[in-house]
């Protein structure tokens, strides 16, 4: 029995530009995990470069992708994947203790509004506030790009307004390259650019000309 | 069911590395019981045919000398179904190839076989011919020893005479299965041998003709053994007989049971040990399957499964593991089982000893074995089986953490995330802490048990020779004997000191308990041979209070300062009441001590010598012994240094063997346990580090936080281990404690350097196996899921 080769991704061609806010939009099984994935340097694709400044991700080992993701990726994951045993702060710390240009993890905390949780536990924290924490700690070592995987998935959607708001901000005051991918179309209007997918292939790139204030969105 | 069966199917295949460490502890435990059931079961069948064929007696008696007619009144006594009467006396034998001399027992057989009771049987050569001087069978062990075949000549000081022997064949007797020294616990095959010779020629020899020393009875089947053995001992007594005895007292069958007991307790405690662990390892990795599979099994409800097909699910898992571990114990049972009675049949002789892999051991093995996994997992299926669908399909809520008790005193300022998120984890689920605490001790534990008999052995050695038996020989005269005979050892070539000491047969009554036990008088302040307490401090004998030893006095029921009757077999035959004045330290067999001028008086004679115990120059040994071999008043001699020797060689040996088969399966089950350990640690925490990989912490900083909390239960396991193993050697030593040896719970130094450099080994190990595991994490899988 033959194994049936299945592409996730086929003939993508995309440039994501220092500073900007791109989301990722497409069905399940539409390759943007996969895409997130490839710029993350979690994954490699079989054919084609990935270029991130003069590197090719491409042709990096474990230890330097390791290292890629270390000085310049920001993650923030669906399930917040917040470790259980430390504290807001202490989760924060986790990323600042390993990176070289971080900023105070009390800072990170304030700019995603939870300066006065940070020695709270993530089973005291509620559910958009562990996001939250997640996005300080993502952005705590100053990433050049910022990689969200359907941050607002878990959420409400008063809840994933105010976490959208939060990535928002970082973007503008940190100006790091944020790349946020959902299946969610009315998170579309906050970005700049908003990069449809479709069986694997780029369906259409759309510059939003104004972008919505997050606060404005519903779904 | 067939879906559930193929998910059962890959499920194991899946866990094969956890599961196969539990089989292999679990091989371990049936392995110890196969083969302990089987070595019971091939010496209780090999004693118990060799016994009925060749007619091993009920009663035995010695005595000085009484006429033929007596034997005739003896088959009269009320029971008795079978006598024989026969010459049995020990004499000193030079033995070519050899410095120092041995000790034989001779005894006589009828010109022709069947002897009617105890018969021989004929290994090499042919029977010695009744009208031929000085042929003579040989004792199979006493033959090997000295690399003996018929034809081989050897000589014996009898009657004051020393006479040529030939050996014309090699026997066994169900009167020498172990064959042993009489008062001795140790065989020594190149010191001591059984000869026989036809009586017509030994009779005479010792001034026996029409007359004998010695009675073996066989009893009919409705005889009432303790009123034969009276009736035998009001008959003897006029003749000097020295306590008849049943098959209990009998030295050969004493030790065979004394075996046969330690077996039975080893055929229990070291397998509920292992299998113990089996089940703990189970149960440690089941409820983390359970824990991670509660999702699939509440769609399996909520699809229609039944709770039991839910619980039977599990314990499938359970049984393919009792499968492996039982086929391979079983089969690891029968060859440690068919090596261990090899050893067997150097210590117990019989005409045919087999190992049989005992069916009904099996069968037990079996079930034990499949207890112990149904054990293990029973807890966690019957949880899965309770899940109620809906709730299960939730996850479980995120486990709740707060700064824990010595973060309040500003612990987590010295430690670093990693460190932290270990205490926590350590603090926030103390119980399974303990649980991975108790798991890793216990294969430490486990190694100490495999390990103390070391300890053990080295320190009855330590004791024995060097604590109370200084003397360097004892010399034993054919008849008691005045101080002169003592004074003359004293003359005799590099004999530096010489202490007298008389022994006499007894029989020792405490209330309704009695032994056949003589009474050994010493020297106040002996120096040679010493009589120590519990502390090790020499006891000053004085008074006519009587001294025994730990095991004569758990035997008798008695503690210091309890009456108690001897019952002289000797001379006079005087009945002493006396008080027990102190209880002896001693491991090995049981002894009674009475300072011996009060010994003397209390049997109205004057300073007679049994022997005496000789302190000799090393360097002049050798001419001391070649003395000695042609002295005509001497009995025996026994040799310090060769006895050292001999307990090296079999006891120690026998001890030994068995030890390295522990050690074999403690190995296994400290890396089964440890190994599974991790697992389930890197299991529960597969997400997280998942997390921190993505989060751009390298391999090795992901392992740090895994491996260091592997690390800190591992060094708070080990003293607990180590504390627990202490323990369970200790309830181990006084489970076998029996007649023969007493198991001091010595654990060397040595043993727990090695259990705790296994266990750390075994940590390290699996620390290494399980890194590699962290080095393969799917980085993208976290990303979609909850952890």
């Amino acid at each position: 029995m033959g194994a049936v080769e299945v592409h996730a991704l086929r003939g993508v061609d995309l440039d994501l530009y220092a500073g900007e806010f791109v989301v990722l939009l497409g069905p399940s099984g539409s390759g943007k995990s996969t895409l997130l994935n490839i710029l993350g340097g979690l994954d490699a694709p079989t054919t084609g470069t990935v270029r991130y400044l003069d590197h090719d991700l491409t042709k990096l080992d474990d230890a330097a992708l390791t290292r890629y993701r270390r000085e310049h990726v920001g993650f923030v994951f669906q399930f917040y994947n917040l470790i259980p045993s430390l504290t807001a702060r202490e989760n924060v710390e986790l990323v600042s203790d390993i990176s070289s240009r971080s900023m105070p993890a009390a800072e990170a905390l304030a700019l995603v509004g939870l300066s006065e949780r940070g020695d709270h536990f993530p089973s005291q924290l509620s559910g958009g506030e562990q996001q939250r924490v997640a996005i300080a700690r993502a952005v705590v070592k100053r990433p050049d790009v910022l990689l969200c995987d359907e941050p607002t998935g878990a959420l409400d959607v008063k809840t994933g307004v105010s976490v959208l708001s939060a990535l928002t901000r970082i973007n503008t005051e940190t100006g790091a390259t944020t790349a946020v991918i959902t299946h969610n179309v009315a998170i579309a209007a906050i970005a700049d650019r908003v990069i449809s997918l479709s069986g694997g292939r780029i369906a259409s790139v759309v510059r939003n000309e104004s972008k919505a204030d997050p606060g404005s969105v519903a779904w | 069911m067939r879906a559930l069966r193929r998910k059962l199917l890959r499920d194991v295949l899946r866990m094969w590395p956890q599961l196969l460490a539990a089989a292999a502890v679990m091989s371990c435990g049936v392995a110890t019981l196969v083969m302990s059931i089987s070595a019971i079961r091939s010496l209780e069948t090999a004693r118990d045919a060799y016994y009925e064929r060749y007619r091993f007696p009920d009663v035995f008696a010695h005595l000085k000398r009484a006429p033929d007619s007596l034997g005739a009144r003896i088959a009269e006594i009320d029971g008795v179904a079978r006598v024989r009467t026969r010459v049995a006396v020990d004499v000193n034998l030079d033995v070519p190839g050899m410095s120092e001399p041995a000790t034989g027992r001779l005894v006589s057989i009828p010109d022709n076989a069947p002897f009617g009771l105890s018969e021989l049987h004929l290994r090499h050569g042919r029977m010695p011919s009744p009208d031929a001087p000085g042929e003579a069978l040989a004792s199979e062990p006493f033959a090997e020893a000295h690399g003996m075949r018929p034809g081989a000549t050897l000589r014996a000081v009898i009657n004051g005479r020393l006479d040529e022997l030939t050996v014309v064949g090699v026997a066994l007797s169900p009167e020498h299965v172990y064959q042993v020294r009489p008062g001795e616990v140790l065989p020594d095959d190149r010191r001591y041998g059984v000869l026989w010779m036809p009586e017509r020629q030994l009779a005479p020899a010792f001034d026996m003709d029409g007359a004998f020393n010695d009675v073996i009875l066989a009893l009919s089947p409705t005889a009432n053994e303790p009123a034969v053995i009276a009736a035998l001992d009001r008959m003897t007594e006029e003749y000097g007989g020295a306590g008849a005895y049943g098959r209990r007292d009998q030295e050969s069958d004493r030790f065979l049971r004394n075996e046969l007991d330690e077996l039975r307790t080893m055929s229990v405690l070291p397998p509920s040990i292992f299998l113990s662990a089996t089940a703990f390892i189970l149960a440690i990795v089941f409820s983390r399957v359970v824990r991670s599979q509660r999702e699939q099994v509440a769609t399996l409800r909520a699809f229609g499964y039944g709770r039991w097909t839910i619980a039977g699910h599990y314990l499938g898992m359970a049984f393919a593991v009792a499968v492996v571990g039982c086929v391979a114990g079983v089969a690891m049972g029968a060859a440690f089982g068919a090596s261990v009675t090899d050893m067997y049949a150097r210590f117990f002789r019989f005409p045919r000893f087999d190992f049989v892999l005992d069916g009904q051991g099996v069968l037990i093995g079996l079930m034990v074995g499949s207890g112990a996994a149904v054990a293990g997992v029973i807890g966690a299926a019957l949880r899965a089986a309770a899940l109620a669908p809906a709730e299960a399909m939730r996850p479980e809520s995120p486990p709740d953490y707060r700064a824990t008790m010595l973060e309040r005193i500003g612990v987590h300022r010295l430690l670093g995330p990693a460190g932290r998120m270990a205490l926590r984890r350590i603090e926030r689920q103390p119980v399974r802490s303990a649980l991975s605490c108790l798991g890793i001790g216990l294969a430490g534990a486990v190694l100490i048990v495999g390990g103390f008999a070391q300890g053990s052995v080295d320190e009855i050695m330590h004791f024995a020779f060097s604590v109370t038996q200084r003397q360097s020989a004892t010399v034993t005269f054919v008849e008691p004997a005045s101080p002169d005979a003592a004074h003359e050892l004293k003359r005799l070539p590099g004999v530096l000191r010489s202490e007298p000491f008389r022994a006499v047969p007894a029989r020792l009554r405490a209330g309704h308990r009695s032994r056949l036990q003589g009474v050994v008088g010493l020297p106040a302040g002996s120096a040679l041979a010493r009589v120590v307490d519990r502390d090790e401090r020499p006891i000053l004998l004085h008074g006519d209070g009587l001294v025994v030893t730990e095991i004569l006095a758990d035997l008798l029921d008695v503690r210091e300062g309890d009456p108690i009757v001897i019952e002289v077999l000797e001379g006079q035959r005087p009945v002493l009441e006396t008080t027990i004045a102190r209880v002896a330290k001693g491991y090995v067999g049981t002894e009674a001590y009475m300072e011996i001028d009060a010994l003397r008086r209390q049997l109205d004679e004057g300073a007679v010598v049994s022997g005496a115990h000789l302190d000799v120059d090393e360097a002049r040994e050798e001419e001391l012994y070649a003395w000695l071999k042609g002295a005509p008043r001497i009995a025996g001699v026994t040799i310090k240094a060769a006895a050292l020797e001999s307990f090296h060689d079999t006891i120690a040996e026998n001890i030994l063997r068995m030890r390295l088969f522990n050690m074999i399966f403690a190995t296994v089950i400290a890396f089964g346990v440890v190994y599974n350990t991790a697992r389930v640690a890197f299991a529960e925490r597969a997400h997280e580090l998942a997390t921190l990989r993505v989060l751009g912490f390298t391999r090795t900083e992901a392992s740090v936080v895994l491996l260091g909390e592997l690390a800190a239960l591992t060094v708070v396991a080990i003293p607990v281990g180590l504390l627990m193993g202490r323990g369970l050697a200790a309830f181990i030593a006084s489970a076998l404690g029996g007649e023969t040896i007493r198991m001091p719970a010595q654990v060397n130094a040595s043993t727990y350097v090695f259990a705790a450099t296994v266990v750390a080994f075994a940590t390290a190990v699996s620390g290494l196996v399980v890194r590699r595991r962290v080095d393969r994490l799917d980085l993208v899988e976290v990303l979609k899921t909850k952890g």
